[in-house]
């Protein structure tokens, strides 16, 4: 008894699911190297950016171990004392990164809308350049400036807010704004006049970035507009900017990450001050950086640790500030909806 | 000059009073345009020399000829949309109901809410809903209007443009989810909405499907009773069946194009009398 076996091959197995085809680009030799040039330096960036996060991150470890929770409670920083804290130093850093925000987002958002829709093509080129310079002015440069030339007048518009809103605690100060001798040193190296240097800074980065989303407009529905009769406002407000919120907002962001971070120009402008004040105009204020660049130089091995991690902190919070932002960005470049 | 040119009397000078339907298009009525010694440049190249149309008022006016004569740009000196290109001029004159838009003591967004434009490419406000793309050019210009006036602004617009019926139900959805001839008409009752004299077309089926352009044509046919039409259009078919007048544009090689010749849509087609545009016509070149 034998059976027979059918020893042809079945054209297709039956049991075998079809799956999709692997496809292969076949990429040119040059394009190949370009493909992976690109990918090693993007990696690079990226590996670089981890990195460091993971440095911050190992070197807070003791500090974190040795006082927990304290130190996102405690305002002082009194290493002697053994007493560390970042609370009033993040509350600092806040408070001058939105005094830049607040000024420096109007003045942003006006330039690059001048400079897109309203500047005629010669002042325009000269503008773009100009911004791009008070982007390559160092930050040190800035925080001179605060000091030396700005401060001095800034204080009269602090002793003036504190006149007329200072029952608003924010623009309060603990001093008679009304006196005829009036104390100037009480308006000094405060956090808005920190702040307003802040500002300089940020302006350039925000108006490029919402310079190049205005730009991307759809010159269609710019036209649409303008043939309805549309003044330059109307075409800026009915096309322009709801093109471009996603990019005003992302603009607006990267400059606030900026702004958390800056260093030098705040170290020069404010005199340290560790206690949680939303007195914005009154003298003394502390922010993150000028804390770490002011205090690293004779810190010890633990104090040095302790003010990495309040780098740390201040990573985590502007990461996570630009990933934000980046999102922003990117939803509004891709301009989802707008393609007809 | 004005004074001068209105006693030479054009054929379209003077709006006439009883012309259109004055109760459907309240405030606005068809107007008479003239074009006279029309040049236009881009930097230095010329595109148009000394072009001449007059467009009679209530009618649909045809312009063709092949791609790259200047029809466009001749379009939109008309409403002058010309000048907000980068590098653009122009020389000569543009008269509605005899007044030359380019006087001074003309504002140019007078200008273009007088005289509408509607596009190539479907071009709605894609932030906007249909209704709110309708009144958008209320918003532009300033105009207030009350709720219920812009309730009933937004039915007889759409009603015009032939899109009422397929959009009344969803007048708060946005405008770009709606398909390119809808976009197209919705872009139509937008123009319609600001009280046009004039309405300017740039090949607005091009990038429609035959069934989109028909209904687009229905439309036209519909609107020149109350708005005077300029249409520029590739499709010689289309120029037989929507306008009354045509006027056929060519340039030379290395010339600035301008207008051969010019006359009632049947006789330009039938009878031509320049070889060149027996030859276009024809399917000859182009």
């Amino acid at each position: 008894m034998t059976t027979t076996v059918d020893l042809a091959p079945s054209p297709t197995p039956p049991s075998e699911p079809r799956a999709p085809r692997r496809l292969s680009p076949g990429l040119q030799p040059s394009d190949r190297i370009f493909h992976g040039g690109a990918t090693v330096i993007g990696m690079v960036v990226l590996a670089l950016t981890g990195a460091i996060g993971l440095f911050l991150g190992y070197q807070s470890i003791p500090t974190l171990h040795t006082y927990g929770l304290h130190f996102f409670t405690e305002t002082q920083w009194l290493p002697e004392l053994n007493k560390i804290g970042i609370a009033a130093v993040l509350v600092g850093t806040v408070e001058v990164a939105l005094v830049a925000m607040v000024v420096s987002f109007p003045l942003a958002l006006m330039l690059a809308l001048f400079i897109t829709d309203y500047a005629p093509k010669r002042i325009k080129s000269w503008l773009i350049s100009t911004v791009d310079l008070m982007a390559a002015v160092p930050s040190i440069i800035y925080g001179l400036w605060g000091f030396y030339l700005l401060q001095p007048h800034a204080i009269n518009v602090a002793r003036f807010l504190s006149q007329y809103v200072g029952w608003f605690p924010v623009f309060h100060v603990d001093t008679d704004p009304n006196a005829a001798v009036w104390q100037q040193s009480r308006y000094t190296s405060s956090a808005f006049i920190a702040g307003l240097a802040v500002a300089m800074m940020a302006i350039p980065l925000a108006c490029a970035i919402m310079r190049g989303v205005f730009d991307q407009a759809p010159l269609g529905e710019r036209e649409a507009a303008m043939a309805l009769g549309g003044t330059r406002f109307g075409v800026a407000r009915t096309v322009v900017l709801p093109f471009a919120k996603g990019g005003v907002i992302g603009g607006t962001m990267l400059a606030l990450g900026r702004a958390l971070g800056e260093t030098a120009a705040v170290l020069i402008i404010i005199s340290p001050a560790y206690d949680i004040k939303p007195r914005i105009l009154e003298a003394g204020t502390q922010t993150t950086s000028a804390l770490i660049a002011g205090n690293f130089g004779n810190a010890t091995k633990s104090q040095l640790s302790a003010l990495l991690t309040a780098g740390f902190v201040l990573f985590v919070i502007t990461l996570g500030v630009n990933s934000i932002a980046a999102v922003f960005i990117r939803r509004s470049r891709s301009g989802a909806g707008t393609e007809i | 000059m004005k004074v001068s040119l209105d006693g030479i009397g054009f054929p379209g000078g003077a709006a006439r009073p009883d012309a259109g339907a004055g109760a459907r298009a309240a405030g606005s009525a068809p107007a008479g345009l003239d074009a006279l010694g029309v040049c236009a440049w881009f930097g230095r190249t010329q595109v148009l020399d000394d072009v001449n149309l007059s467009v009679t008022p209530a009618s649909v006016t045809a312009l063709i000829g092949p791609s790259g004569c200047g029809k466009s740009t001749f379009l939109r000196i008309l409403n002058r949309m010309h000048e907000s290109t980068e590098g653009a001029q122009m020389a000569g004159e543009v008269f509605l109901n005899g007044e030359d838009v380019y006087g001074p003591g003309h504002r140019l967004t007078d200008v273009r809410k007088q005289i509408g434009m509607v596009f190539q490419k479907p071009n709605p406000f894609p932030s906007m809903s249909i209704a709110d793309n309708v009144t958008a050019g209320l918003g532009l210009t300033n105009t207030k209007v009350s709720r219920s006036d812009r309730v009933d602004l937004i039915e007889e617009c759409l009603t015009r443009a032939g899109l009422w019926n397929e959009v009344k139900d969803r007048l708060e959805r946005p405008g770009a989810a709606l398909s390119g001839g809808q976009q197209q008409r919705l872009c139509i009752a937008r123009s319609l909405a600001v009280r046009p004299k004039v309405l300017l077309m740039d090949e607005p089926c091009s990038a429609l499907d035959p069934t989109s352009t028909r209904r687009i044509e229905d439309t036209i046919a519909e609107l020149q009773e109350d708005v005077t039409i300029v249409i520029v259009t590739h499709n010689m078919q289309q120029a037989t069946r929507v306008s009354q007048r045509a006027a056929f544009f060519l340039a030379e090689p290395g010339r600035p194009g301008g207008i051969i010749e010019q006359g009632d849509t049947v006789d330009l087609f039938e009878h031509p009398r320049d070889e060149r545009t027996s030859d276009y016509v024809n399917g000859r070149f182009g």
